[in-house]
């Protein structure tokens, strides 16, 4: 099967937003190579679930897709066109698995050596599309807050190196009610503007008491589903011939219901959640990881105008077996690490706010939880100098965000 | 050190790939007090060597679960390699360049270490090569017997890297030493399970392995460890690759292989996303690297007439690719995830030398052919001039 054989009923199978939109763009999608079309087919076929955002990404490229001329459109998709597949991909049901034909297709590319001319092609397809669609503007410049080490009482190692020279480093920070003072700080950007899954908080251990305005996730509140899902594979890979591959495979098709996870009482959200843990890796044992992931994920597909994160410490590294078994004990934190695992957490955090529209206005601030230092930049703040003037949270939030 | 101004250009991957070799080169310029090679080649160090070939051991040891700059050769980073920076690279030939253009997965790009082509196969396959290994060229060039080559490694899938189907009976022999601990303790939860996990690459998935008798012979006939002895030391490790290297010296002092080969895989334990433990691997292989380079000293077998060549299968992606995750993963296919570094030292090799110019990784095996007299007819790698 060829892209250009499709028909509106291939799509039956979709969600009705999906649907709707797969068969009213029709036209479009079967004039795209099918070394590209089933990438594309991952975002719409969860069109019903996706984020505010993330719809407007996918309209917007197909309306860039429609407007292309003939000839424009064999230009964009040459590279692609160039790459050979197998027919065992082509006869594969990428309509309505286009994540494990991506997987195949993976493997494929790489097997052949068209992985680095794919990643070329794919590279080059996005910068187009980043110049024919102007971003939107923004209903207020982005914030990040990173809260890293909670539990650390003494540290003498590195901070924010790879940070600090981008801002400015606060030396004399007051750490008392930090955290209120941040999240507060949050909540007030949140009353003042109402984005939908524009404002986040995401904790890496225990959800604080929070305004209902933000978005909110959490290792701790997501215990049990990570507790089902870590059964789950304990049966996948029992069961006889279970690779790497097929478990995550067969990850991918896991859905909300089948760990009763809708918990939020939001489905956009619960499947959020659920392809954090089901996607991620190392996101089920290391609440670190968990939170450097939700972060990256956050600011990749919802990006919020504001976006709190909270590490908390992990536990020390363990069998896997072990953990994979969540016995009981399993909790024991190793406090040093997970500084460490957060510092470059926030670095990432950093990076990934700075990969969105907006980037030159925005701001982040990163503060060593119960300590005095912190670290903050704006396009108002200088960069890689110290500063040893007093002030608590509230002030550096507003020196932050001007 | 501002390790990228003598390098600034335009970014084309060919110039970040050129950037990291001068980070690199730089760094141990002023540092290690090494002297960039091409200036100073002279006669090769292998021709007085022709008559001793016999003796000639090589070790090969991969460090393993690929590394990047940032943690290892840039300045930010040397804090966690102080063996290879003091000890190691002062007395080897450094290359600062050297491209992996194969699948970015840790067996099939050992076995391309291995063959010098780039194997396509099924990265979580427990397969063979699909084309001659050293080993086998080795052994049966040279009419080496059995316990002259040999494989230390992790246990995921790499059992099947000791030999293809050129010449069967030719291979390496295979010791995955947490699998024969796994085996030895029969499955019980004690407390040095730790070291049985080895599949970082999807964290969630822990391989069944099956062991058998004649693994367990190998320990108490090859090895001669009784399995408590095993096990006793077993609990005082902290991680599967320091029970390699324990593996590994007891080979040496045994068996004293001519060729041995050692996979490294801790630092692959970046796949769980954690940082911290990831550093701790690049840490301990550090260390391990020059455990292992020390005992090569004390024994009496490999004392002088040993050649030690260490490199990773590949690096990790960068913190820029916005298609990775940074250190986590090795997916996306950059040039830093492509792009690592190489060094040989001990018998005719020539000592604080920095070669910049680019190799390839499947120049490993063409290169050790030509270092140990074997002919590597299907390997598709260059010999690197400056090693022999």
């Amino acid at each position: 099967m060829l892209p250009r054989n499709l028909e509106a009923e291939h799509f039956a199978g979709y969600p009705p937003e999906a649907k709707k939109l797969a068969v009213a763009n029709l036209t479009v999608l079967q004039q795209l190579p099918l070394s590209f079309l089933p990438a594309f087919l991952r975002e719409m076929i969860d069109y019903d679930y996706k984020f505010p955002r993330e719809r407007a990404a996918i309209e917007a490229e197909l309306a860039t897709l429609n407007a292309l001329a003939p000839e424009q459109r064999a230009a964009w998709f040459a590279p692609f066109s160039n790459l050979s597949l197998s027919s065992r991909l082509e006869r594969f049901d990428w309509i309505n698995q286009p994540a494990q034909f991506l997987e195949q297709e993976s493997a494929y590319l790489w097997t052949t050596g068209q992985q680095d001319a794919f990643r070329k092609a794919a590279t080059q397809y996005n910068d187009r599309l980043r110049t024919t669609s102007p971003a939107a503007a923004l209903p207020m410049r982005r914030l990040g807050i990173a809260i890293i080490g909670r539990g650390v009482t003494s540290w003498d190692g590195p901070l924010f190196r790879n940070l600090r020279m981008h801002g400015t480093w606060f030396k004399q920070i007051d750490p008392d009610k930090g955290f209120e003072l941040l999240l507060a700080g949050v909540e007030a950007r949140a009353q003042a503007r109402a984005v939908p899954y524009g404002h986040w908080y995401v904790d890496g251990g225990q959800t604080a008491d929070h305004s209902p305005q933000l978005t909110c996730v959490s290792y701790g509140a997501l215990e049990p589903v990570r507790s089902a899902l870590l059964n789950y594979i304990q049966k996948q890979i029992q069961r006889p011939g279970m690779g790497p591959e097929e478990l995550r495979s067969n990850l991918a098709r896991v859905l909300p219901a089948d760990l009763r996870v809708e918990q939020a009482g939001d489905p956009v959200l619960d499947r959020f959640q659920l392809k954090l843990l089901t996607e991620g890796s190392g996101t089920q044992i290391f609440s670190t990881t968990f939170a450097q992931w939700t972060a990256r994920e956050v600011l990749r597909r919802a990006q919020p105008v504001t976006l709190l994160v909270r590490f908390a410490p992990r536990q020390r590294q363990r069998p896997m077996n072990e953990l994979l078994s969540d016995l009981p004990g399993t909790t024991e934190p190793d406090l040093p690490g997970s500084l460490i695992d957060a510092d470059m957490g926030a670095y990432y955090h950093w990076m990934n706010q700075q990969r969105l529209p907006g980037s030159e206005e925005s701001s982040f601030l990163v503060w060593f939880e119960g300590h005095n230092q912190a670290l903050a930049i704006a396009p108002t703040l200088p960069r890689g100098v110290e500063s040893a003037s007093p002030m608590n949270l509230a002030s550096l939030l507003s020196l932050a965000v001007g | 050190m501002n390790r990228s101004a003598p390098c600034r250009g335009a970014v084309s991957a060919r110039d970040v790939a050129n950037r990291l070799s001068c980070s690199r080169r730089d760094f141990l310029r002023t540092t290690a007090g090494v002297t960039l090679g091409s200036a100073l080649m002279g006669a090769s160090p292998f021709l007085w060597a022709e008559s001793a070939r016999r003796k000639r051991k090589v070790i090969v040891i991969t460090f393993g679960g690929g590394a990047r700059d940032q943690e290892t050769f840039a300045p930010e980073g040397q804090e966690n390699i102080p063996h290879l920076l003091q000890e190691l690279i002062p007395q080897s030939s450094f290359f600062t360049q050297v491209t992996n253009h194969g699948i970015l997965g840790h067996y099939v790009a050992t076995a391309s270490l291995a063959t010098g082509v780039y194997e396509t196969l099924n990265n979580f396959s427990a397969v063979p090569p699909d084309h001659p290994t050293v080993f086998e060229y080795f052994r049966r060039d040279l009419r080496r017997p059995a316990n002259d080559a040999w494989v230390v490694a992790p246990s995921n899938g790499f059992n099947r890297i000791g030999e293809s189907s050129y010449g069967q009976g030719w291979g390496a022999t295979v010791v995955l030493p947490k699998r024969l601990l796994g085996v030895a303790t029969s499955g019980k939860t004690t407390d040095y399970e730790h070291l049985l996990h080895d599949n970082y690459e999807t964290p969630l998935y822990v391989p069944q392995v099956a062991g058998s008798e004649f693994e367990l012979q190998q320990l108490e006939t090859i090895l001669q460890l009784s399995v408590d002895d095993f096990i006793k030391h077993a609990r005082t490790l902290s991680s599967p690759d320091e029970l390699s290297v324990y593996i590994a010296k007891r080979l040496m002092r045994l068996q004293a292989p001519s060729l041995l080969w050692i996979t490294m895989h801790d630092i692959d334990i970046a796949h769980s996303g954690a940082y911290s433990l990831y550093i701790e691997g690049i840490r301990r292989t550090d260390r391990l690297c020059a455990e292992l380079w020390t005992a090569v000293q004390s024994e009496p077998e490999y004392a002088g007439n040993t050649t030690l060549l260490i490199l990773p299968d590949f690096g990790r992606d960068a913190d820029e690719d916005a298609g990775g995750n940074g250190f986590q993963h090795h997916r996306t296919g950059d040039v830093a995830s492509r792009t690592t570094w190489m060094m040989a030292l001990g018998a005719g090799t020539r000592q604080g030398l920095v070669f910049d110019h680019p190799v390839q990784s499947i120049d490993l095996v063409p290169t050790l052919g030509a270092m140990l007299g074997f002919s590597p007819s299907q390997a598709q790698g260059k010999v690197i001039g400056e090693l022999v």
